[in-house]
């Protein structure tokens, strides 16, 4: 797991964020050679032979990308190249991207990594123009008699391995996309690239695990079915020692009228459990009040889909346990859980891929408000964020904001939510009810310009830590500058890679801010029962506020 | 290295138009048979590219958004930046054909020490875009007074209103110079950005030197005393273009400056089918901003939807009987239990 802190001899922040993004090499970006031995930290390792077996992937083998010979495939060039020519003829977005771009350069300060790293090649426009000069030459007619001359290059095992490095060094965030004049998105060239290096056994680890542990388990982090009961027994012992008050948690209970889905990171890490104890305590009081009946599963036990970063049909592979256990258990709808990725899932891909949603299904209703969740008619499925924030709008939850005194909160927009959704009011709704103390952060690094983690997609291991760093600069130091400005101690989010990545990236960028989740913070304020008096919150830390916590320069 | 490609390539056509116009036994080549194939080549090739992506399809509704959904009814949405109906969408598309909404959102980010990383905020590359796009379209209806008799209302409208400031005789027209300046400016970032000289093909360059070519030549006739021509020529061949009518004569004498800008024209009716140009017609089939984002309320189809192997729920129960019996989770087939 990430969160180990800053390896040994790591450079300082000062020195690692002295890039300059003005000067570029010498040599043109058309050489694709790397040198992986002088650049680790800043790469993934190749996936285990074991996961891409399970998962009857392409080409399962031990190999290292600092090996000179990748054992790729006899015709891997053929096989790239019809992968390419018959992706181009399924995605129009593809062909668009491929075609339209004028590399006018709005994209190219836009990317985390760029910013982090001042590699061009970060660019978004030239992370797609590795793509697509390998589609002018091979694959237009243009290309084929002018080559260079129009941009294009041969497909080469240099050009694959250049290809490995930068396409897991995206971490398909969109940000680039809202800046596009044409809306040129380098996600959706990231995931097409990926799916053709998949095609020849080129992949990452830290991708294939999570997805073949979650076919298998349901889960991520290959969490069976014990255990997962286990691990909640365990965080609901937690509640009552911290709270004094011990919820009950439902799990594969049919007849339930919701079924919740969040990532298995909540159930499995720090600080992500403190959220999933915030959920526990929310729906218990709303069981206990309004009679919520609600349940979990131990089979469709993951919100999260790291088939994203493979290929669209691991995406529907592993989506399908949603729908597949909603039908099973009977519910009336899915209520999901704080999470980035699921929801570009949820919200682009589940219904078209997996849908029409089982019959037993209804248009999401609020049990305890007025409220129908028309945005939601089809893929039945609500955000927690959406379930909260109405709630508290129809006054459902008393609330003690004071409860949270000792935490400065700013919030995270997480990429996935944000530009693969919008969804910006609602979490800041429930902050602004839930604490006392929140504020923004600059305007250019939130909500649809907000900036990733710098871990997402894949990328958050530890081997990959250097750029990890690099990436999370922009959000390291915005975060920073809030601490500065008004003595900022808290980074919430909705999203379990962020709770992951974000702590690292903090320490690093904004030592003494701590990260946690929106329902975290709701669940210390809410006040169960009339004249509740809590000593802790969720983390066990006394609720009365220190003095003089605020470092309040300008 | 690809901006000298792209001289090269823009000397080599500046040397056909020049040919031209001091061989006048090319004119009737050059003023009938090859703008129409240009012409020809152009509206062809522009249908083919765009069928051509179309006829790939749209497997998933993937709209960026960049606003706040439409959700509760209390939150407003941001109709335009995250449209969920069709009519915010052809509003969104408006806002970015019209006014390239996004580009205007352009910021640029500077790491200062300490480390402190600054967005300031950057609108010039979208004005030369405003600037060059409106005045060529401008410019180009202007010139339906030469290809139409009488000329049309709005060309003769749009000329005077262009000319509005009365400066000089002929009138100055103000998208004259909002297009020099606007080019000149998109080609000086290319050449002078170390960021933007690095990503630049031989591709981004030519069509710049291109326009700023057509656009030279076009001001030359105008107010240049040596360059001008004779308007009633040119107009007398505009309309034997026009109306593609092989016997229609070419008229003498009109002048080599105009031959030039002739060749440009034709040089980049062709040239745009084959060339990034065509963003002009692939921006309206952007699937990341034409389309609704709306997925969870309505469903959208992929007609390719593969089958995909799921590990279903029997398969996992049956996997992990021991373990889910001794947690005491409940079994859908309890039959197991012997097995």
């Amino acid at each position: 797991m990430s969160g180990g802190g800053t390896p040994k001899g790591f450079p300082t922040p000062e020195e690692l964020a002295s890039v300059d993004l003005q000067s570029v090499p010498i040599k043109g970006w058309m050489d694709p050679r790397i040198n992986f031995e002088g650049r680790r930290g800043t790469w993934s390792y190749p996936a285990a032979a074991k996961n891409l077996r399970y998962l009857k992937m392409h080409n399962p083998r031990e190999w290292s990308p600092t090996d000179e010979d990748w054992k790729l495939p006899p015709d891997w060039k053929k096989t790239i190249l019809n992968g390419m020519a018959d992706r181009l003829e399924r995605f129009r977005s593809f062909k668009i991207m491929m075609d339209i771009c004028v590399r006018c350069g709005a994209c190219s300060d836009k990317c985390h990594f760029f910013i982090g790293s001042g590699d061009p090649k970060n660019m978004p426009v030239l992370r797609a123009e590795l793509l697509r000069s390998i589609y002018r030459r091979e694959l237009t007619t243009v290309g084929k008699i002018l080559g260079g001359l129009a941009g294009g290059r041969e497909l080469t095992v240099d050009v694959l391995k250049e290809w490995y490095y930068y396409f897991f060094q995206c971490t398909e965030c969109r940000r680039c996309s809202v800046f596009c004049p044409y809306g040129i998105d380098t996600a959706e060239v990231t995931m097409i690239a990926r799916e053709l290096l998949n095609l020849v056994g080129l992949n990452i680890n830290w991708v294939l695990e999570p997805a073949a542990n979650c076919q298998r388990t349901g889960n991520h982090l290959g969490i069976e079915p014990h255990a997962f009961v286990d691990n909640i027994d365990f965080f609901l012992d937690e509640i009552e020692e911290n709270v004094g008050y011990k919820p009950e948690v439902p799990i594969n209970k049919k007849g339930a009228d919701v079924l919740f889905i969040t990532p298995s990171g909540d159930v499995f890490a720090d600080p992500a459990i403190y959220t999933l104890m915030g959920y526990f305590l929310l729906f218990d009081f709303l069981k206990k009040k309004h009679g919520f009946n609600w349940t979990m599963s131990a089979y469709a036990s993951e919100g999260g889909n790291f088939g994203l970063f493979t290929s669209n049909e691991m995406v529907k592979r592993l989506n399908a346990k949603m729908y597949r256990e909603a039908e099973r258990l009977g519910v009336k709808w899915i209520l999901g859980g704080e999470c980035g990725h699921m929801w570009r899932v949820v919200n682009q891909y589940m219904d078209t891929m997996n849908g029409p949603s089982p019959s037993n299904l209804v248009i999401p209703e609020s049990p305890f408000t007025p409220t129908i969740f028309t945005n939601a008619a089809s893929t039945k499925m609500v955000h927690i964020t959406e379930f909260t924030a109405d709630l508290i709008k129809h006054k459902k939850l008393p609330l003690d904001p004071s409860r949270n005194d000792r935490y400065r909160v700013t919030f995270h927009d997480s990429c996935n939510p944000a530009r693969a959704m919008g969804l910006f009011e609602e979490p800041r709704y429930i902050l602004q009810n839930a604490c006392n103390n929140f504020w923004d952060m600059p305007r250019s690094t939130i909500r649809e310009s907000t900036f990733c983690c710098g871990g997402g997609a894949g990328l958050g291991n530890d081997e990959n830590f250097e750029m990890r760093m690099r990436g999370g600069l922009p959000r390291g130091n915005a975060v920073r500058y809030m601490q500065k400005k008004h003595g900022v101690n808290v980074l919430s989010c909705i999203c379990a890679i962020d709770k992951a990545t974000l702590p690292p990236v903090c320490d690093y960028w904004a030592p003494g801010v701590e990260v946690a989740g929106v329902h975290e913070l709701l669940a210390n304020a809410l006040v169960i029962k009339e004249g509740e008096v809590r000593e802790n919150n969720l983390r066990g830390e006394p609720l009365a506020v220190e003095s003089d916590q605020t470092e309040g320069q300008d | 290295m690809s901006v000298i490609v792209a001289f090269l390539l823009f000397a080599f056509v500046l040397g056909v138009g020049l040919g031209v116009g001091l061989v006048p036994g090319l004119h009737p080549v050059f003023g009938r048979y090859v703008p129409w194939l240009a012409f020809l080549f152009f509206v062809g090739g522009v249908i083919w590219r765009v069928l051509r992506w179309a006829s790939s399809p749209v497997p998933f509704r993937i709209p960026t958004t960049a606003g706040q959904n439409r959700s509760l009814d209390w939150i407003k949405p941001s109709r335009l930046d995250n449209p969920t109906t069709t009519l915010g969408v052809i509003g969104r598309m408006l806002l970015e054909v019209l006014f390239f909404r996004s580009l205007f959102r352009n910021t640029r980010a500077e790491v200062h020490e300490g480390p402190q990383v600054a967005y300031g905020s950057s609108k010039w590359l979208w004005a030369g875009a405003m600037a060059f796009h409106w005045s060529f379209l401008i410019i180009l209806l202007r010139h339906f007074r030469l290809f139409m008799e009488p000329a049309p209302f709005f060309a003769t409208g749009l000329a005077s209103l262009d000319g509005f400031f009365q400066i000089g005789i002929p009138a100055l027209y103000v998208t004259n110079i909002l297009i020099l300046a606007g080019l000149s400016y998109l080609l000086l970032r290319r050449l002078l950005d170390p960021q933007l000289r690095y990503i630049s093909l031989p591709a981004d360059y030519f069509p710049l030197l291109l326009l700023l070519g057509i656009v030279l030549t076009g001001v030359m006739m105008r107010h240049l005393d040596p360059f001008r021509v004779d308007l009633i020529k040119v107009k007398q061949l505009a309309l034997g273009l026009v109306s593609f009518d092989t016997a229609a004569v070419v008229p003498k004498g009109i002048g080599a400056t105009f031959w030039v800008h002739l060749v440009f024209i034709t040089t980049l009716l062709f040239y745009f089918p084959l060339s990034k140009l065509m963003h002009a017609g692939g921006v309206f089939l952007s699937p990341t901003r034409n389309l609704a984002n709306n997925n969870r309320a309505r469903r959208h189809v992929n007609p390719w939807n593969p089958e995909v192997e799921v590990h279903e729920y029997d398969h996992w129960e049956h996997e992990f009987h021991d373990k889910i019996v001794a947690c005491g989770l409940p079994l859908d087939n309890p039959a197991d239990e012997e097995a």
